[in-house]
C-alpha cells in the first residue's frame, strides 16, 4: 500500500485543486450574475402584468398597500428602497410615500417650535391630510408610519414611539431612552405629569424622575407650570388634544422656524 | 337626523376620545342636513359633531344607536361618506336639530378625507362596545328597541320591519363587496406568487454572488460588480456589497450625485453652505413633482460627492444629523465663525446664533457643538436653554 507523502507531491496537488476550485469559482459567479439578468427580466415582465392589472387599486386602497408591503416583506424585497427600483417605475408605490414623507417633513418642520420635534401620529394625520388638500388621495395612518421608517435613512431623528394606543411621532434626534419614553407614556392621559404621578405609578425616587423631566424641559418637548394648584405640572406640547390649542399661523409658524 | 341630541361636548367620566376628523358633513338620509361643515368625534361611548365656528352648536348620539354602518367610495365630485343605519329614536330622548326625520340612516361626509381611519375606528368600538362595561355617569339613553309604548305599537313595529329589510339589504351589499375584495386579492395572491419563486431564487442567488465578491473569489470586474448593485436596486434587495470607492452606488447613484452638484449649488450658498439631508429631500423631490428620490437613493448619492470629486460632502455630526455641505466652507472657518459670533454677543444659544446667519436652529447647534468639541467655546446648560460661551480655560 502506498503511503500518501506529506512532501513537494501533496503540495502541488493542494495548489492544483485550489486552481482548479478558483477557476470553477470564478465560472460560477460570472455564470450566475448573467443568470441573474435573464430572470430579472422574466421578472420584471410578470411586473408588468401585474401592474397592468392592479396599479389602480394600490393607488387608491390603503388596504391594498398593507398587504402588498406584507407579500413584499415576505418575499425579502423593499419596494420602497428606491425611486429607481421596478416597483416605483411600474407600480408608482414609491412616488406616493416620497411624497408623503415630504409632507411629514414639513408639518413637523412647521410645528416643532411648539412641541419641540414631539407629535402624535393622530394630529400628524390630520396636518397631512389638510395639507394634502381635498381633491389628493387619503392616507390612512399605516402609509404614515411605512414613510417615516424610510425617512430614518437620512439621520435626523425620525422615530416613533408607542405610548398609549397609538404612538408618538419624533422629529429631532434628541436621545429619548426608556425612561423618557415611559414618562411620555404615562403623561398621555391628561397631557401633563407631575414628580408625585411619576413616584406613584412608577415607583422611582424623586432624583430619577426631575432627571427625565429636566431632560424633557431642554429638549423643549416639556412645558414648567408652575402656577398649577398642588405641585409643578410638566406638560407635554405633543399631547394637547387640538380641540384645546389655537392654530397657530403662517405667519407666526415663519417667524419662528428659521 | 331626528336621533341626534344636543349636548355641551363635554366628555363623561369613563369617556374617552377616540379619534376626530374635521371637514365632515352631515346628511340626514340622502339630503344634506342644515348644518354647517364640522368636525366629527369618535368616543367609546358616542358619536359626537361640533360646528367648526360655532362651538356651542354641538350633537351626539349614542354609539349604541348604531345598527349598521358602511362606506361608501368618492365619486366625481362627491367626497367619500360612511353611511350609518341608526335604531328608532328613544321615546324619552333628549331635544336635538331635528324633531323627526323620515330617514333612518345618516351619513358622514368627509370633505377633507380621514374616512379610513374614522372608520377603521368606528368598527373597533363597536366591536368592543366599550360603553357596555364602562357606563358614562349621566345617564345616556338606550336603545329603544322594543321598549316603546303599546300605544305606538304598530308604527314601530312597521318601521322595524322596513328596517329589518333594509339592513338585510345592505349586509348583502358588504358581504357581496367583501367578497369581490378577497376575491381580488386573491387574484393577486395568485399574480405574486408567479413570481415569489422567481424573486426569492434572485435573492438567495444575489447572496451568492455577494459572498463571492466579498471573499474575492473569482474574476468579477468593477464593472460587473456594479451591474450586479444596479439589479439589487430595481429589485429592492438590499445589498450587502459595499465598496471602498463606490459605496452602495451604481450608475444611477452617480448621475444622481452630479446633477445634486449642480442644484445644491446656489441654495447651499444661500444658508451658510450647509443643508440637512431632510432639508434636501424636500427641496429636490418639490422641484421634481414625480419620479421622486427615496431618502435613500438621496443618501446613497451622497456618499459619491467625494469619490466623484465634486464640492461637496455628506457629513455626518455625532447627534446623527446628516447635512450636505460645500466643500468649500471648511471646518476651520466654520469653527472660526463660530468663536467669532460668540465672543463677539458674550455668549449664544443656538436660536441666536441661528438667526445671526440665516442658518436653521438645528444646523447653528451643530456648529456650537463643534465649535466646543474643538476646545474653544464652554456651554451652559440648564432648563432656560443651551448657551455657549467663549472657552477661557
Amino acid at each position: 500500500m502506498h503511503r500518501r507523502g506529506v512532501g513537494a507531491g501533496a503540495i502541488a496537488k493542494k495548489k492544483l485543486a485550489e486552481a482548479k476550485y478558483k477557476e470553477r469559482g470564478t465560472v460560477l459567479a460570472e455564470d450566475q450574475i448573467v443568470q441573474m439578468s435573464k430572470q430579472l427580466e422574466t421578472f420584471k415582465t410578470h411586473l408588468e402584468e401585474f401592474a397592468s392589472k392592479h396599479k389602480q387599486e394600490i393607488r387608491k386602497s390603503s388596504q391594498f398597500r398593507v398587504q402588498f408591503q406584507e407579500m413584499c416583506a415576505t418575499i425579502g424585497v423593499d419596494p420602497l428602497a428606491s425611486g429607481k427600483g421596478f416597483w416605483s417605475e411600474m407600480l408608482g408605490v414609491g412616488d406616493f410615500y416620497y411624497e408623503l414623507g415630504v409632507q411629514i417633513i414639513e408639518v413637523c418642520l412647521a410645528l416643532k417650535h411648539r412641541n419641540g420635534g414631539l407629535i402624535t401620529l393622530d394630529e400628524l394625520h390630520q396636518r397631512v391630510l389638510k395639507g394634502r388638500g381635498k381633491f389628493a388621495q387619503d392616507v390612512s395612518q399605516d402609509d404614515l408610519i411605512r414613510a417615516i421608517k424610510k425617512l430614518k435613512a437620512m439621520g435626523n431623528g425620525f422615530g416613533v414611539i408607542p405610548v398609549g394606543g397609538s404612538y408618538l411621532v419624533q422629529s429631532v434626534p434628541a436621545e429619548l431612552n426608556m425612561d423618557h419614553t415611559v414618562v411620555l407614556q404615562l403623561a398621555e392621559k391628561k397631557g401633563y405629569v407631575t414628580v408625585s404621578e411619576i413616584r406613584e405609578s412608577l415607583k422611582w425616587e424623586k432624583e430619577r424622575a426631575c432627571h427625565v423631566l429636566d431632560h424633557l424641559l431642554k429638549e423643549g418637548l416639556a412645558w414648567l407650570d408652575l402656577q398649577a394648584a398642588g405641585e409643578p405640572q410638566y406638560w407635554l406640547p405633543a399631547l394637547f388634544s387640538e380641540l384645546s390649542s389655537r392654530d397657530v399661523t403662517p405667519e407666526e409658524a415663519n417667524q419662528m422656524t428659521p | 337626523m331626528d336621533r341626534f341630541m344636543w349636548t355641551n361636548g363635554l366628555l363623561e367620566m369613563n369617556e374617552t376620545l377616540v379619534i376626530q376628523q374635521r371637514g365632515v358633513r352631515l346628511y340626514d338620509g340622502d339630503e344634506k342636513a342644515k348644518l354647517e361643515v364640522g368636525v366629527v368625534l369618535l368616543s367609546t361611548h358616542r358619536l359626537l359633531w361640533r360646528d367648526l365656528k360655532n362651538h356651542e352648536c354641538c350633537i351626539c348620539i349614542p354609539l349604541s344607536q348604531i345598527i349598521f354602518f358602511e362606506e361608501q367610495a368618492a365619486g366625481i365630485g362627491k367626497s367619500a361618506k360612511i353611511v350609518i343605519h341608526l335604531h328608532p329614536a328613544p321615546a324619552n330622548k333628549e331635544p336635538g336639530p331635528y324633531q323627526n326625520s323620515k330617514f333612518s340612516y345618516i351619513k358622514l361626509s368627509f370633505k377633507e378625507h380621514g374616512q379610513i381611519e374614522f372608520y377603521r375606528r368606528l368598527t373597533e368600538e363597536m366591536i368592543q362596545k366599550r360603553w357596555e362595561s364602562t357606563p358614562a355617569s349621566q345617564p345616556i339613553t338606550a336603545t329603544a328597541g322594543l321598549k316603546t309604548g303599546r300605544t305606538r305599537a304598530v308604527g314601530i313595529v312597521g318601521i322595524e320591519r322596513k328596517l329589518e329589510e333594509k339592513r338585510k339589504e345592505t349586509d348583502k351589499n358588504i358581504s357581496e363587496a367583501f367578497e369581490d375584495l378577497s376575491k381580488l386579492m386573491e387574484k393577486v395572491r395568485l399574480s405574486v406568487i408567479t413570481f415569489h419563486t422567481a424573486a426569492k431564487e434572485m435573492v438567495e442567488l444575489s447572496r451568492s454572488i455577494a459572498s463571492k465578491i466579498k471573499d474575492k473569489q473569482g474574476d468579477i470586474t468593477e464593472d460587473e460588480t456594479i451591474r450586479f448593485k444596479s439589479y439589487l436596486l430595481s429589485m429592492g434587495i438590499a445589498n450587502p456589497v459595499t465598496r471602498e470607492t463606490h459605496g452602495s452606488g451604481t450608475h444611477y447613484h452617480m448621475q444622481l450625485a452630479r446633477q445634486l452638484g449642480d442644484i445644491l449649488q446656489a441654495p447651499l450658498e444661500e444658508r451658510g453652505g450647509m443643508m440637512a439631508l431632510t432639508e434636501v429631500y424636500c427641496l429636490v423631490n418639490r422641484a421634481r413633482g414625480m419620479e421622486l428620490l427615496s431618502p435613500e437613493d438621496l443618501v446613497n448619492a451622497c456618499k459619491m460627492f467625494e469619490s466623484l470629486k465634486l464640492p461637496l460632502r455628506l457629513r455626518v455630526f455625532d447627534s446623527g444629523v446628516m447635512v450636505v455641505q460645500l466643500q468649500s466652507h471648511s471646518e476651520e472657518e466654520m469653527i472660526a465663525s463660530a468663536i467669532d459670533s460668540v465672543s463677539e454677543k458674550g455668549s449664544l444659544t443656538a436660536e441666536e446664533f441661528g438667526k445671526l446667519l440665516g442658518l436653521s436652529v438645528l444646523l447653528a447647534k451643530e456648529r456650537l457643538l463643534l465649535a466646543e468639541k474643538m476646545g474653544h467655546l464652554c456651554r451652559d446648560d440648564s432648563v432656560e436653554g443651551l448657551r455657549f460661551y467663549p472657552n477661557l480655560f
